[in-house]
């Protein structure tokens, strides 16, 4: 899988890459707009991660290049300007999602799955890990063949997991991504724990191969046991 | 005191001070005419008298001031050569028409001095005069009725021309008092020629001008330094993302990042706040729809469900009516749910939550602390009630209620800490 991350704050660009790397993806980068439009112009990338505010033109040009040579990469934009128009405009010139600044380097990983998944499947969506496999658009939860019923908050917890394996998970990032901006204003967190101790027990009783861990009080992460 | 009456007071003292002194200028010089043209008549007399005593000396003989008025009497020496005519005020008994007996009356008289046949004699003539009393009489009723008629055309004047007079001024305090930065769009504006008025209008508009001025500057620089914040931001978290995925951390490292992670957390909270407050103050969301209030309160009741299950407390939701509103969707759900977020997050454990639609009103009770909390500042801008919050929920939704001219109140009752809505 071949990812362009188009961004020009080199420090950005490059905790981005790590992450992406760990992931697997190739990651290639461009830190403004024409070495952007040439990269884009030449080859062809399964995700492009594209900023909108860029040295020598607007991101929104980019979109607007790429339609007009027909091409349909899938594209998320990132951006701090976290305005309904922009989001509104990107959109509708062919992009796939719109992140706002500041995310989570785990909410960048799942919408990057979730597009790609798209793309790939086409409608049945499954994840499958060690002895589980979570349909999503079926909504059903197996380990082993045999389903269990989750409610929708532990259903979507196990989707974030799945999507960031083997990688950590912070407090703040799962409440945000489960929560929304109710977290905002969260006291404190310990009602994740509570939400996590419930859904450890499903997969404990269930005989699943995969175990959340905590690591040090500020965050979880799946493995495979 | 109001401008009319504060000018309706000094005038009326001023013309009363006036009229005062002018009454006792028009007495004094009244009198002063009266007497100098008795005086002429009595001088005229006079010399009728001695005219008629020269031709016939029985005349001489006229006794105490009977029925003519006058009285003559021989001096046994000569008096002191040129002694001028004196005239004199006195009292003479007299029977007036009014009166039963003789009374004394005021009266002028003429003593003069002459010489027939080689004789002295004194000659005094009087006239009654007006008495003091009629005359400061009739001249205060009559000042008391210049200063009345003159009082009513002041108040006319007050009332009529001055208002019209002031009424520029009056329309411009008006929309002074209405003006609100970042919502009035057009700038006082009054017709007049009264050159006052115009300066007035003139300067401020200046002012205006120039605070609105400084009111966007302040907002446009709230909006940039809340977003250039956001690339660094995502830089800080996610560099510690990637530093807590390192390998051979050990804990107290761990910890310490953790702690440094939530810091940027907090910074982040924060800035989207502020980023949200600039956003209602710019006026960002306009789009208003019909919308049903309790469908939004069930709606973020039921997105809050686990935090306050977390904290066991119940939700009572009374709804009476439907409350329908013209608002923007997105900033009622943000109203609502910060009002219940504070609700939930400044509850005790087991504690309760009421929320009301009664009529036009929304009300939002719920347990906590057992003291009300200071009015002044809870609504003011960073007032936490502990350290965890931005601060910034209710200066949010103030903001938001500001847009639409809608206030928020605050009650401490029954242990409860209400905060109520009225559409």
């Amino acid at each position: 899988m071949k990812i362009l991350v188009i961004e020009d704050e080199q420090q950005l660009l490059s905790s981005i890459k790590i992450s992406l790397e760990k992931e697997g993806y190739l990651v290639e980068t461009a830190e403004e707009y024409y070495s952007a439009l040439e990269k884009i112009s030449i080859y062809e990338y399964d995700c492009i991660l594209l900023d909108i505010m860029l040295p020598n033109g607007s991101g929104l040009n980019i979109l607007k290049e790429m339609k007009a040579q027909k091409k349909n990469d899938n594209i998320i934009i990132i951006s701090a300007k976290d305005s309904l128009d922009d989001k509104i405009q990107g959109l509708e010139l062919g992009a796939d999602d719109y992140l706002a600044k500041p995310f989570h380097l785990a909410e960048l990983n799942a919408r990057i799955k979730a597009v790609l998944r798209r793309k790939n499947h086409g409608g049945h969506e499954e994840i499958s890990f060690s002895n589980i496999t979570l349909d999503f658009s079926k909504r059903v939860f197996k380990v082993a063949g045999q389903s269990i019923p989750l409610n929708r908050k532990e259903f979507e917890i196990l989707y974030y997991f799945l999507v960031n394996k083997n990688r950590l998970i912070t407090k703040t990032a799962l409440a945000e991504h489960v929560w929304g901006d109710n977290t905002d204003q969260a006291d404190n967190l310990d009602f994740v724990y509570y939400q996590i101790k419930n859904l450890r027990k499903k997969l404990q009783e269930s005989n699943a191969a995969i175990e959340i861990e905590s690591i040090y009080g500020v965050g979880y992460k799946l493995t495979e046991k | 005191m109001k401008l009319q009456s504060q000018s309706m007071l000094y005038l009326s003292v001023t013309i009363l001070a006036i009229v005062t002194i002018w009454a006792a200028l028009f007495y004094w010089s009244v009198n002063r005419a009266i007497k100098r043209s008795l005086d002429e008549g009595l001088e005229n007399y006079k010399r009728l008298i001695i005219e008629k005593a020269n031709a016939d000396s029985t005349f001489l003989e006229n006794g105490y001031f009977d029925e003519s008025f006058f009285t003559i009497q021989q001096l046994k020496e000569s008096p002191i050569k040129n002694i001028p005519d004196a005239y004199i005020d006195t009292m003479l008994l007299m029977q007036d028409r009014n009166d039963v007996t003789l009374e004394l009356e005021p009266v002028r008289m003429l003593i003069t001095t002459f010489y027939i046949n080689g004789k002295y004699y004194e000659l005094k003539v009087a006239n009654s005069i007006v008495e003091k009393e009629d005359l400061i009489r009739t001249i205060l009723l009559n000042t008391i009725g210049l200063y009345i008629i003159l009082i009513s055309g002041i108040i006319f004047i007050n009332n009529i021309i001055l208002k019209r007079l002031w009424n520029p001024f009056y329309n411009l305090l008006n929309q002074l008092k209405d003006y609100k930065f970042g919502t009035t769009k057009d700038y006082p504006l009054i017709k007049t020629k009264t050159q006052e008025f115009i300066d007035l209008q003139k300067a401020t508009n200046i002012l205006l001008k120039d605070n609105k001025r400084i009111f966007e500057q302040q907002k446009l620089f709230i909006g940039n330094a809340s977003h250039e914040l956001q690339t660094p931001l995502t830089i800080a978290i996610n560099k510690l993302e990637l530093l807590l995925e390192t390998k051979n951390l050990d804990e107290h490292q761990v910890e310490d990042i953790a702690e440094v992670y939530q810091i940027i957390e907090r910074m982040i909270r924060l800035n989207k706040s502020l980023l949200l407050l600039s956003k209602i103050e710019n006026k960002q969301f306009e789009n208003n729809e019909k919308i049903s209030m309790n469908e939004i309160i069930n709606h973020s009741i039921h997105a809050l469900e686990d935090f306050a299950s977390f904290k066991k407390l119940s939700f009572t939701v009374k709804e009476s009516s439907n409350l329908i509103v013209e608002f923007n969707p997105n900033l009622a759900e943000i109203v609502i749910s910060n009002l219940l977020r504070n609700a939930i997050f400044h509850n005790i454990e087991n504690g309760h939550i009421e929320v009301s639609i009664e009529g036009q009103s929304i009300i939002i009770c719920n347990s906590g602390i057992n003291s009300a909390l200071e009015k002044e500042k809870l609504f003011t801008q960073f007032y936490k009630f502990n350290s965890k919050g931005s601060g910034l929920g209710l200066s949010i939704v103030m903001a938001i209620l500001n847009i639409y001219n809608l206030e928020i109140k605050y009650q401490f009752k029954d242990q409860q800490h209400c905060f109520q809505i009225s559409f």
